[in-house]
Order: C-alpha cells, then sequence, then structure tokens
C-alpha cells in the first residue's frame, strides 16, 4: 500500500509544480480531446499538426520582443493560428485548391517564418522550449489561461454541437437548411487553434497537438458514438497525463514528451485490442447468426 | 389554375461564367408532382440547388412561394458513411427547421422519426450505425430525414440511383402519398424513363435549357427525346458571352399551361 502511494500519489502531494502540470494536464484533456475527435472524423488530424506548425512564428515574434513571456506568446500564437486557418479555409472555399494543400502552403511559411525568427535572437535552448514545452513550469498565470479555454471550448462544442455533427455528416444537407455551415467549420478552426495555443505552454508548439490527436484517434477503435467517443478520449488524455507526469518524475524524462508517449501507448493498445482494433476484427468467426 | 410553388423566370445558374440551367421561365404548379429528367450535366442537380438557394443565379430569378418549406434531398455520394451515427441521428437532422442549432427536442419530435421511420420501413432501426447500413436501407432512412422535415416542397436528387427494385416500388408510392394524399409539391431528378411514364404526372426535360415541360408521356415523346440528344455537356470556352436579348432557340419550352 505504501508502495502505491509512494508511486503513485505521493509525487503530487509533495510537490507544487507537479500539482500545477497536473491540473494543467487534466484541464487540457477535457478540452482539446473532444476537438480532436471532430478534427479525426473531419479526416483533419493532420491539419491539427499543421496548425501546430504554424503557431510557432506567432509565439517566436512574441518570444522575440518580450521574452519568455506567457501573454505575448500567446498572443502571437493566436493571431498567426487564426490568420493561417482563415488564409488556408478562404483559398480552399473560393479558389480549386482543396484545403489540405492550402494548409500545407500557410503553415510551411509560417513555420519556416518562425524557426528564421526564433534563431535570430534565442540560443537552440529557447527554440527548444517553444517547441517542446515545459509543463512542469506551468504557472498560476498559464493555469488560467488553460482554464479559460477550456472552459470557452466546452462551452462552444455545446452550443454548436449540432451545427459540428450535421457539417461533418452531410455537409449539403446542413447548407440546405441553415447558414450555419460555414461559420460552424471557421469556429472549429478558431477552437483548434485556441487549444493548441492553450498547450503550448505546457507541451510546446511541436507536442501540444499530440494531447488532442492521440486519444481521439485511440478512442474511435472503443466507441460507436460522437458523444461517447469524446468521453473515452478525454478520459484516455487524463489518464496519459497523469501516467506521463509520473514516468516523468520517476524517470527523470521530459515530462511532455512523457504525457504524449503515454498517450501513444494507449493508442497502440487501443489499435490492438480495443473493440474495433485489429485483434477483434481480424478474429476467425466459427459461429453466425441467422439474420 | 393553382397556384406556383416555384417560379423561374429567365433564371440562368452555372458556375464559373458556364452556365448550366440556360434561361429557363416556367412554373412548378402548387400540389404537382415532376420528375426532373435529362442526361448527366444538362442541369437538373444544379437546378435543384438553385431552387434550395444554395446556388445563386447568374441572371434571372428563382422564387419558392412565400412561406412554403423546402425539404432537398442530395445525392447519396455527398454523405459520410463512416461518421458514427447511428439512425436517428440521421433522421432528427431533419428537425433542424423546427428546432434549429438549440431547441430541446421533444417527445413529439421522438414520435414523428419514429412514424417517419414506419413509414419508410425501418422500424426498429434506430439504433443502427449508419455504417452497417445496405444502399436501400440508407436511402429509405434519408427518407424518413425527409417526412420528418414535414415540408411543403420536397426536392428529390437521384433518389433512386443504385436502389433496389422492391425500395424503388416503395419509395415511389411514397412520394404519390406525398403529393396526392397530403397535397405537397414534390420535384424528383430521374434517369430511369419508364419510371418517369409510369408514376410521374409532369416532367421537364433539360438540356441546360428546357427542351420540354408538360404532361410527362408528351414530354418524353421521341421527337422531344431527340432533341434534347442532341445537347453536349462540353463548356466551351471559346463561346461568345450570352447578351441579354440575344434568341435563346426554344428556351421557352412549352409547359402545358402551367403559369
Amino acid at each position: 500500500m505504501d508502495a502505491v502511494f509512494e508511486l503513485f500519489i505521493a509525487p503530487f502531494l509533495a510537490f507544487g509544480f507537479m500539482q500545477k502540470a497536473l491540473l494543467g494536464a487534466l484541464m487540457l484533456s477535457v478540452s482539446a480531446t473532444p476537438v480532436g475527435v471532430f478534427l479525426m472524423l473531419r479526416r483533419m488530424s493532420l491539419t491539427g499538426d499543421a496548425m501546430a506548425h504554424a503557431i510557432l512564428p506567432g509565439a517566436a515574434a512574441g518570444f522575440l520582443l518580450f521574452g519568455l513571456e506567457l501573454v505575448p506568446m500567446t498572443i502571437g500564437g493566436l493571431v498567426v493560428g487564426v490568420v493561417v486557418a482563415l488564409g488556408a479555409g478562404v483559398v480552399s472555399r473560393l479558389t480549386v485548391q482543396k484545403e489540405d494543400a492550402s494548409m500545407a502552403a500557410f503553415y510551411l511559411i509560417a513555420l519556416s517564418v518562425g524557426v528564421v525568427m526564433v534563431s535570430m535572437r534565442g540560443s537552440s535552448i529557447d527554440l527548444m522550449h517553444v517547441l517542446f514545452g515545459t509543463v512542469l513550469a506551468l504557472n498560476s498565470e498559464a493555469l488560467t489561461l488553460i482554464g479559460g479555454v477550456a472552459a470557452l471550448t466546452l462551452a462552444t462544442l455545446v452550443v454548436f454541437w449540432r451545427a459540428l455533427v450535421a457539417e461533418c455528416l452531410d455537409p449539403v444537407f446542413l447548407r440546405s437548411v441553415s447558414k450555419l455551415g460555414s461559420p460552424a467549420h471557421f469556429i472549429f478552426l478558431g477552437l483548434v487553434v485556441l487549444n493548441l495555443v492553450a498547450g503550448f505552454q505546457a507541451l510546446g508548439t511541436l507536442l501540444s497537438v499530440g494531447l488532442m490527436v492521440l486519444p481521439a484517434a485511440a478512442a474511435r477503435f472503443w466507441a460507436h458514438r460522437v458523444e461517447t467517443m469524446c468521453i473515452v478520449a478525454a478520459g484516455l488524455g487524463m489518464a496519459s497525463s497523469v501516467a506521463g507526469l509520473l514516468l516523468s518524475y520517476h524517470l527523470s524524462l521530459p515530462s511532455g514528451p512523457a504525457i504524449i508517449l503515454s498517450a501513444g501507448v494507449a493508442y497502440a493498445v487501443s489499435v490492438l485490442v480495443g473493440r474495433r482494433g485489429v485483434i477483434f476484427t481480424l478474429r476467425p468467426r466459427t459461429s453466425h447468426r441467422t439474420a | 389554375m393553382s397556384a406556383a410553388a416555384v417560379t423561374f423566370s429567365d433564371l440562368t445558374l452555372g458556375y464559373n461564367g458556364h452556365p448550366a440551367v440556360h434561361h429557363l421561365s416556367g412554373a412548378v404548379r402548387k400540389g404537382s408532382l415532376t420528375a426532373v429528367v435529362g442526361a448527366n450535366g444538362s442541369g437538373k442537380s444544379t437546378l435543384m440547388k438553385g431552387i434550395v438557394g444554395m446556388l445563386a443565379p447568374m441572371t434571372g430569378r428563382c422564387t419558392v412561394a412565400s412561406g412554403m418549406r423546402t425539404a432537398y434531398l442530395p445525392q447519396q455520394s455527398e454523405i459520410d458513411r463512416s461518421f458514427p451515427a447511428r439512425v436517428v441521428d440521421l433522421v432528427s437532422l431533419g428537425l433542424w427547421p423546427r428546432r434549429g442549432l438549440l431547441g430541446r427536442h421533444r417527445g413529439e419530435d421522438r414520435h414523428a422519426i419514429a412514424r417517419a421511420l414506419m413509414a419508410v420501413g425501418l422500424e426498429g432501426f434506430e439504433g443502427r450505425p449508419i455504417d452497417s447500413l445496405s444502399g436501400g436501407q440508407m436511402q429509405r432512412a434519408l427518407f424518413a430525414r425527409v417526412l420528418v422535415q414535414d415540408a411543403e416542397l420536397i426536392l428529390l436528387d437521384e433518389p433512386f440511383n443504385a436502389v433496389d427494385a422492391k425500395t424503388v416500388t416503395d419509395l415511389v408510392a411514397l412520394i404519390k402519398h406525398w403529393q396526392s394524399d397530403q397535397g405537397r409539391t414534390v420535384l424528383v431528378v430521374v434517369h430511369d424513363l419508364d419510371l418517369v411514364r409510369d408514376h410521374f404526372p409532369e416532367a421537364l426535360l433539360l438540356a441546360r435549357r428546357a427542351v420540354a415541360w408538360g404532361d410527362a408521356r408528351d414530354v418524353l415523346g421521341a421527337g422531344n427525346l431527340f432533341k434534347a440528344r442532341q445537347f453536349t455537356e462540353a463548356w466551351d470556352d471559346t463561346a461568345p458571352w450570352c447578351e441579354p436579348g440575344h434568341e435563346h432557340a426554344g428556351a421557352h419550352a412549352e409547359h402545358g399551361g402551367h403559369v
């Protein structure tokens, strides 16, 4: 019993930075994973990745001007993320080009600008910090930001749920009964940007998308409905956060990657043994129903 | 002579400066059942999108009588069948015009969905995931969604594609019931001309312009079908610009005194 306490509970009781890291990661899990579920259902998981790269120059601009400060880096990331999302969305909706290509073009431009900006001033350690984050250094300012983003995300999802589902399932039908199709799409992209920006303090710009996409992708193997998929994804995200922080504490691993790696393990296990996973799909059937 | 449900006045719809429906004039009578026929690319689906308002006219007007609610069933290929939804989720989308984004679904809505599923022969399918439905069952579910929309004007775009004979018979019976017993106005894009001759009182034969419009058997006469076959689908990037007042041979087709 003592060993269990020492392994799983004590680290969080003993250190304030662990408590803050846990709180931040759990709030991110609840907020980002349902967004990830919709990203996946719209076959936009890689768009999340592109967006994560795209917010780098914004964060870098904030970093160049004000140093390693939360508010300017967050605002910078938000602005550039929204510009890239809107730009790619507008190009795909108004021209012949599909969103995958326009998004790739916009994020590549943004990423190269970002790396150039960081290298102009900072050392490579600073670049590492922006790219990979420091969940163990979350201060109350960052926690407030993550909490605010989580509350806004959940409220927006509740309000626009029907439109988001309809826009995924039958976008043409939605356009025939409502003008909400395009606004719902852009509001959704806004949520993606918000959650990536909230996540990059903790997990870095490159890995913040991991907590969004991996639990959602894993949940696909367990759930049949969008609602349950979101709940399973949030649960997996929270479990990965706890596991990652403990791994990081006990084995001295970098905390952000440890969280995402835990989510990766959850994904791999789900692929194999999930209700709709590989083993279940491939198992030989010796009996069948009459109808 | 009854009032018009939809009125086209010199309506041109199209894409990138090329017309897909060219200078169409006429009216769809309230309470009528009309088959829209024509080759691929002749403007049938475009006309449907124009009526729903998803495509703005390049010239002219398309007016739906005020107060008429419209239900539109797009071609099936536009639906994401892998989306994790149940039949009841798909059918309840039809509640959107009444409940919108935030309105709570009520007991009467659940009854409407159950009645609609019963009417299309999908009783007990509420909880089935849509990726497990056959093509015919999917089409029945979509008809149930149209039923739930409870609209006065119903537009169906190729609802019988890849659907078996029994399902076609059932769905045609449902369409005729909507029109003759419930007085709804129904426009259906159909490719099977025998089906049109057997079941549809009126037809509109499109070849970008209206070749003929009126009594289905007259419209589908050999002369009109021959005229429609002269239609070429290809856009011509060197075609001259269509000027106002230009004479469009046959553009104002006969349409059996609808107006």
